[in-house]
């Protein structure tokens, strides 16, 4: 075996070095149980940071979003529920701190408002679709119009006949 | 006209107006929930002195003012002059939240500014700020006789704000019983 053929076989077991620290089991991060630590990626998901609109405060790091995740973390620590936690930020923010905002009466057309624009459509078209049918079903032809109608359907079938 | 015109043309200007209105609302106002509320009761060591005590306490029995404030902040320093002619006039105590400072600086900005506060409470953490619903600096509260809070303006107070909203609704809020 040449050197370069030793150095490049040295080179994988190398690489597969760097991997180990994933193997370690996942950091807690402050918190006693896994569990917890869940708990807090999945309610610092749902939670809007106020200072810089679109993003949750897990997706943000200013400084708000950092407080809010720091008292996220102390409410879990605390042994409060995920219902209590949300609560609590509502309480201080409003509705709004939460992506999914509760279902109520100033929600209302929030959440059904495009269901209700819809049916609005399906609606008018069905009426206007069963209307113009009605129309073209009425109409009753004098005789003198019938006449014509003959006629010029005649007219057009001349050609096809003789060609 | 006909109804076929008439229809879609309602609903077209009903679609207008909605988008026109939603296009001037100001998106990083966000409606406080804590109005109608009595202030979140806090205590905190006092700015210029950390061996005194500021609480909550201190602001109720009068129309306050709680103003959120620091030295990194850049329109707090346009505001200023404004929270200024408020404290001048004497018609409430304008009270201060010293938020996420270090008390050096803030003491160092207000000595250099002017110092309008009847007392300020210092939140280095910002725990108060996120108690009271704090997300962008300078924010004002205006608190009625009963320590409930009435009104919060985000943002900096300018001659229009400082005129047409807060010293009328200060002058209501006295009147009232």
């Amino acid at each position: 075996m040449d050197r370069a053929t030793a150095q490049r076989g040295l080179i994988w077991p190398l690489l597969l070095l760097l991997l180990l620290p994933s193997l370690a089991p996942a950091a807690l991060d402050g918190f006693d149980a896994p569990e917890q630590e869940a708990r807090f990626r999945a309610l610092s998901q749902e939670l809007r940071c106020l200072g810089c609109q679109g993003q949750s405060i897990a997706d943000s790091n200013a400084d708000l979003a950092n407080d809010m995740k720091r008292e996220v973390r102390r409410l879990i620590l605390e042994g409060r529920s995920d219902a209590e936690i949300r609560d609590f930020m509502v309480a201080r923010y409003g509705d709004f701190v939460l992506f999914r905002p509760p279902v109520k009466g100033s929600t209302y057309f929030l959440w059904f408002g495009p269901f209700a624009l819809l049916a609005v459509g399906l609606i008018s078209w069905f009426v206007l679709a069963r209307r113009r049918r009605a129309v073209a079903a009425d109409v009753v032809l004098s005789a003198a119009e019938r006449q014509r109608l003959a006629e010029l359907l005649a007219a057009e079938r001349k050609p096809e006949e003789n060609p | 006209m006909k109804k076929a015109v008439v229809i879609p043309l309602v609903i077209f200007l009903a679609l207008a107006a909605l988008l026109a209105v939603g296009l001037n609302l100001n998106p990083t106002e966000v409606p406080s929930p804590l109005i109608g509320k009595p202030l979140p009761e806090f205590s905190a060591p006092q700015l210029h002195d950390p061996e005194q005590v500021f609480s909550s306490e201190q602001i109720k029995g009068q129309v306050s003012v709680l103003n959120v404030f620091a030295s990194w902040c850049i329109p707090c320093r346009q505001e200023h002059p404004f929270l200024a002619a408020l404290a001048q006039r004497g018609i409430a105590p304008i009270y201060g939240l010293s938020y996420k400072d270090q008390r050096e600086d803030a003491r160092a900005w207000l000595a250099r500014f002017g110092d309008v506060y009847a007392g300020i409470a210092y939140d280095i953490e910002g725990r108060i700020g996120l108690d009271l619903g704090v997300y962008g600096v300078p924010e004002t509260f205006i608190i009625d006789k009963h320590g409930i809070v009435r009104y919060k303006h985000v943002g900096p107070i300018d001659a229009r704000t400082l005129n047409e909203v807060l010293i009328p609704w200060i002058e209501r809020l006295r009147n009232e019983a």
